[in-house]
């Protein structure tokens, strides 16, 4: 029998006002095994806890209740407090009489008798608990960093700089993500290159990050301070160690047809190609559902003009297996694809353009070389239709249901930059609404307006009907009442942004969770947005949400503090409220294996005594308590009741149920 | 058929390639069959029995015999090889100590049913064609075998074997058959009649486990119910409530797991109908989850260690047919 | 049959501690009122629940039972909820095939943000259970307290 100590806290009114303190801390004292109950107006205050520290010396407690706030609050708190009093920290449990009770109830009585009653469960379940001991695990001091946008990059250079080497994977030719492919950013209209490339060779440069571009992670084993990830790297038929990136294979490749992803497909790159001119690393690749050799075994053009012989046909993909203590996820995002919106025609006309399609015709390393054209004859527009929350803040399943965040602002940088180099186009912006909360950000807009003559007109688009090289634009001014006809040259869709599709897969390996819209989930929505709920897995960047460059370098610093944060620890203290199999009683039957969401069941083969002095060999289950989060899944798998969780025992949840079922 | 059963027994033994056959002896009765292992060819010769009353399932032995060293070999009917399988997918076996015998199957015989068609002191039993013919102390009587087959004979899942070694006799198909008819008609009672009918049949439970012994499901180290730490620990049925724990929580335990051989409803002294209770939740994972046949295959995830993401929801249970 | 005015059912609530525990606690930060007779038990996750724990509360006396977590999708640890999902499905489906009113028992999915929803599943639930009066059909005669 456990000796109980009984603290009742009023926790100034909110508690004492519904809940007759003193009756509760009379009534308990007559439970079995309490040797103290008291009430006290603030038991989380500084005499509060030294009253309970005293209290467990005093009277030799084992087991302690208080009775309070919710444990989300406090529990960390009064363990804590226990532990100085010389008390395992896990023989404290609490009893929840303030949001569970005394906030919902107004009926004194009725409150009291609650209280009483959850007390009595606490103490019921308190009896049966027993001391625990967290263990603890190593950390491998490297970080693996997956996505090499300016989110990956921006994580890897600050975990980098703290001394910790970081691995950057990158399924893309180059590092540099979304960003190298935009042309000047908001809210300063500097340019994305001049801004991003330096990064990028910082990161190439820098001695403790190493980059695996045009590779991908094929799987990731282990727990937090001890992932084994597998990494794969795809073949580039060409040798990254002698490619000198001199780009005269991609001149000589006859191989001209090929869509040029970087562009969007506006134009068309060789089957050998280097993304763009800053590409890191400055490797060659040769795309192998184009390559005339690779399919039939006739050209070796590319083969033929490399002077440094670093093109290899018969490069196959390779695997390396690494070991890190920390992994950061920054997959970034796309633009959603548009086939389910047709009535913008953007199937139809090659004048319709998402945005990130017009960041290129504006761009000077771009298909058109910075020259605004209409990508259909090549004349300059005079008249663009924006059109804005295209799958965006849309109800129904064609689209998304959240706001993608930064389309405001980068229409209002479009239609800045077209009228200053254009001053001739008329420029129309549609818009359910303006949302401008950022820096400086409305300052922008407002300058769209009122010093660039932009057109902002609040209603959407209708309908987009490509009529004699014209796009006839039918839309709603809700403001004026109205309806509009346009005739216009361009249209530029501001497209929804969506994780990668990369994000799902990954999050399965990683055991990390993802919301409905398959946007990773932080840890905590206010107080920890830069975790994962999975130990060990930080997020980084728009695979958390829509985030523009500001808030998205701002959180992979945030999500590098903390991965350092990890690293800098020799040891990590492990959960120990995890799983506990009981050898004797275990059929080996891998039930709880299966249900497991983080492979910390294993088997092993294990001798036991037999009847008349024989042994038997049998199957049973192990459990890594560094893996193990507790969720007692396995629990309920296991027919025999093998398997228990510590902190949360079948004993202990019956002996609430009894308690509370009296 | 019978013969060549136990030829086969014989044989597997004189020639070395089993040290142990499991099989069935004669128990106080001749038609009380009881599951037997048989180390030599004489004790074979003397006891071995394969009949019409082979019903009990063997395969739950071998979670012991399969590690007592040296190879054991088994006889399985097809409703047997599922139970076997089951047990393999779950590491209950060492597959590699067992020779299986698959063993064709036209349905076996309920002592019980003879006595109820008229038959008092049967003295033997002879199978002829379609029809038994039953001796007894009051002369021979002819039962036509259909109406002496045992409950789960009569709504045959299967007369596939599939897991085997060799095979004595033809590998049948899975059958097409009725076996959740009566799960139905429970379902359409209104709880009242339910409660009052499984009142009735639970209330007879005098807890003797024979259906958990029996079980090949139900096979753990170390029962729950006789697991002092539980906290359910119990060895009698005093109430209403521990007669249906004790069932429901059995019948979860081997949900998913449970092959549907029917073992528990042979074995209940009382008559209980257990196997109703293990075929609702067969009915309802098949058409909540797809149908899935336990031990039909070693490698499908059983349904409850399992999930989709667009599962139905718990209220389903108040939005199906039924009677409120 | 009249309705007991009198009679306030045993409700034990089995709330999983990162969404429905926190939602529970969110609806009494908003000082929404649910009646007294319903007592939280917290448990890491919703697949912690086994189904021992609701026969047990049945035995001893609770007129209804249910079991709150996340929703499907976004379970702390992934995948629990999807489990305590058939289990529960295929559990209540049985008891309602013994004859026991299927009301007494119910599982719903409440956000660590859906406090207003805690308390009205709680209000709706316990209203419901009232309407049965006291559980007789699954309970241990030896645990009545009279």
């Amino acid at each position: 029998m456990q000796r109980v100590g009984v603290f009742v806290c009023w926790c100034g009114s909110n508690i004492a006002a519904t809940v007759d303190v003193e009756k509760v801390a009379q009534t308990l004292k007559q439970e079995p095994g309490v040797v103290f109950s008291t009430h006290y107006q603030y038991m989380c205050s500084q005499a509060g806890q030294e009253m309970i520290a005293d209290t467990i010396r005093e009277y030799g407690l084992t087991g302690v209740v208080i009775c309070s706030c919710s444990p989300r609050m406090h529990e960390a708190t009064f363990r804590k407090t226990c532990q100085r009093a010389g008390l395992n920290p896990y023989m404290v449990e609490i009893a929840n009489i303030r949001e569970q009770c005394s906030w919902i109830h107004k009926d004194r009585e009725a409150a009291t008798e609650k209280a009483v009653i959850l007390g009595r469960a606490a103490i019921a379940k308190v009896h049966l608990n027993a001391p625990l001991t967290a263990g603890t695990s190593s950390v491998k001091k490297r970080a693996l960093v997956i996505g090499g946008g300016i989110a990956g990059i921006q994580t890897a250079l600050d975990i980098a700089d703290a001394g910790f080497p970081v691995d950057i994977v990158e399924k893309k030719p180059t590092i540099g993500g979304k960003m190298t492919q935009i042309d000047k950013t908001f809210p300063t209209l500097d340019c994305a290159a001049c801004i991003l490339t330096p990064k990028m060779v910082d990161a190439a440069q820098n001695e403790n990050i190493r980059i695996f571009a045009y590779s991908e992670v094929q799987a990731v084993k282990g727990f937090v301070g001890n992932f084994r990830v597998t990494i794969k790297k795809k073949a580039r038929f060409v040798d990254e160690t002698k490619c000198t990136g001199c780009g005269l294979c991609t001149e000589k490749c006859p191989q001209k047809k090929v869509p040029n992803e970087f562009n969007l497909g506006l134009d068309n790159r060789r089957a050998i190609y280097i993304p763009f001119a800053q590409a890191v690393p400055k490797v060659a690749t040769i795309d192998a559902d184009y390559c005339s050799m690779l399919k039939t075994g006739k050209c070796g053009v590319c083969s033929k003009v490399c002077t440094a012989g670093a093109i290899d046909y018969k490069q196959q993909d390779t695997f390396l297996e690494e070991e890190y203590g920390a992994i950061v996820v920054a997959t970034g995002f796309n633009p959603i694809k548009l086939d389910k919106f047709d009535e913008f025609a953007y199937s139809q006309s090659k004048d319709v353009v998402t945005s990130l399609e017009f960041e290129r015709l504006m761009n000077a390393a771009g298909p058109t070389g910075g020259t605004l054209l209409r990508p259909s004859d090549g004349t300059h527009p005079k008249t663009i239709v924006f059109v804005q929350c295209v799958g965006s803040r849309c109800d129904d399943s064609k689209g998304k249901p959240y706001c993608s965040k930064i389309c405001c602002m980068y229409t209002a940088k479009h239609a800045m930059l077209c009228r200053e180099k254009y001053p001739d186009t008329d420029v129309y912006v549609f818009y359910i609404d303006v949302r401008t909360p950022g820096k400086n950000f409305d300052e922008f807009y407002r300058r769209a307006v009122e010093e660039y003559g932009v057109h902002y007109i609040k209603g959407m688009v209708g309908k987009v009907v490509p009529e004699n090289g014209k796009l006839k634009v039918q839309a709603s001014d809700l403001l004026g009442g109205r309806q509009l006809h346009i005739d216009a040259d361009m249209v530029v869709l501001a497209a929804a942004i969506e994780p990668d599709e990369s994000a799902r897969p990954l999050a399965t390996m990683l055991t990390a969770s993802m919301d409905t819209n398959d946007f990773f989930t932080e840890a905590h929505p206010k107080l920890r947005p830069v975790e994962s709920p999975t130990a060990g897995i930080f997020l980084s960047g728009a695979c958390q949400g829509p985030k523009d460059i500001p808030e998205t370098v701002a959180q992979a610093s945030a999500a590098a503090a903390k991965v350092i944060g990890l690293l800098c620890k020799d040891q990590l203290v492990c959960n120990p409220c995890v799983a506990q199999p009981d050898e004797l009683m275990c059929n080996g039957c891998s039930s709880c294996e299966k249900v497991c969401p983080y492979g910390a069941i294993t088997y092993i083969n294990k001798e036991f005594r037999g009847p008349n002095r024989t042994t038997l060999l049998r199957r049973v289950a192990q459990v890594n308590g560094a893996v193990c989060q507790g969720c007692g899944a396995c629990t309920v798998a296991c027919p025999s009741g093998a398997m228990d969780l510590k902190g949360f025992s079948n004993k202990q949840i019956m002996a609430e149920v009894d308690a509370i079922c009296r | 058929m019978q013969e060549r059963v136990k030829q086969k027994a014989i044989e597997l033994l004189e020639n070395g390639t089993v040290d142990r056959v499991l099989g069935w002896k004669t128990g106080e009765f001749f038609y009380d069959l009881t599951p037997a292992v048989f180390t030599s060819r004489e004790e074979a010769e003397t006891n071995f029995v394969f009949s019409a009353f082979s019903g009990a399932n063997l395969s739950k032995y071998l979670i012991a015999e399969s590690r007592k060293g040296g190879k054991v070999a088994v006889f399985l009917k097809p409703c047997d090889s599922y139970s076997f399988t089951q047990l393999l997918k779950e590491h209950r076996i060492w597959r590699e100590n067992v020779y299986a015998v698959g063993v064709q199957c036209d349905g076996m015989c309920d002592a019980e049913k003879l006595r109820d068609a008229g038959c008092e002191g049967i003295l033997s039993v002879r199978e002829e064609g379609e029809n038994l013919i039953v001796g007894t102390l009051y002369g021979e009587k002819t039962v036509a075998r259909k109406d002496a087959l045992l409950e789960r004979c009569t709504v045959c899942k299967s007369k596939k074997i599939v897991t085997f070694d060799e095979l004595i006799g033809e590998n049948g198909e899975e059958l097409d058959s009725d076996r959740f008819a009566e799960v139905a008609r429970l379902e359409a009672m209104t709880p009242e009649e339910r409660f009052d009918f499984w009142r009735g049949e639970l209330s007879r439970c005098i807890r003797c486990n024979a259906c958990r012994n029996v079980c090949p499901a139900c096979s753990c180290e170390k029962c729950v119910f006789d697991n002092a730490d539980s906290g359910v620990r119990n060895k009698a049925a005093a109430d209403s409530f521990e007669e249906k724990l004790f069932h429901i929580i059995r019948a979860f335990h081997v949900a998913g797991r449970c092959t549907d051989c029917g073992e528990c409803s042979r074995v209940c002294p009382q008559h209980i109908p257990l196997h109703l209770l293990n075929r609702k939740f067969i009915k309802d994972i098949n058409e909540l989850y797809g149908t899935y046949q336990a031990g039909a295959d070693p490698e499908t995830k059983p349904p409850l260690t399992d999930y989709t993401v667009s599962d139905c929801e718990p209220s389903v249970v108040y939005e199906r047919g039924g009677k409120p | 049959m009249p309705v007991n005015e009198e009679f306030k059912p045993t409700i034990v609530a089995f709330c999983c501690n990162w969404c429905s525990y926190a939602g529970a606690d969110l609806s009494g930060t908003n000082r929404l009122q649910y009646p007294a007779n319903v007592k939280i038990i917290r448990i890491p996750c919703s697949c912690r629940l086994n189904p021992m724990f609701i026969l047990r509360a049945f035995q001893r006396g609770a007129d209804g039972v249910i079991l709150c977590g996340c929703h499907p999708g976004d379970c702390h640890y992934t995948t629990g909820n999807y489990y305590a999902r058939r289990r529960m499905t295929l559990l209540f489906s049985m008891l309602d095939y013994l004859g026991i009113e299927r009301e007494r028992t119910r599982v719903e999915w409440v956000s660590a943000a859906e406090g207003a929803k805690f308390a009205a599943t709680m209000n709706e639930f316990a209203g419901t259970v009232t309407k049965l009066g006291p559980n007789r059909r699954l309970e241990d005669l030896r645990c009545r307290k009279e």
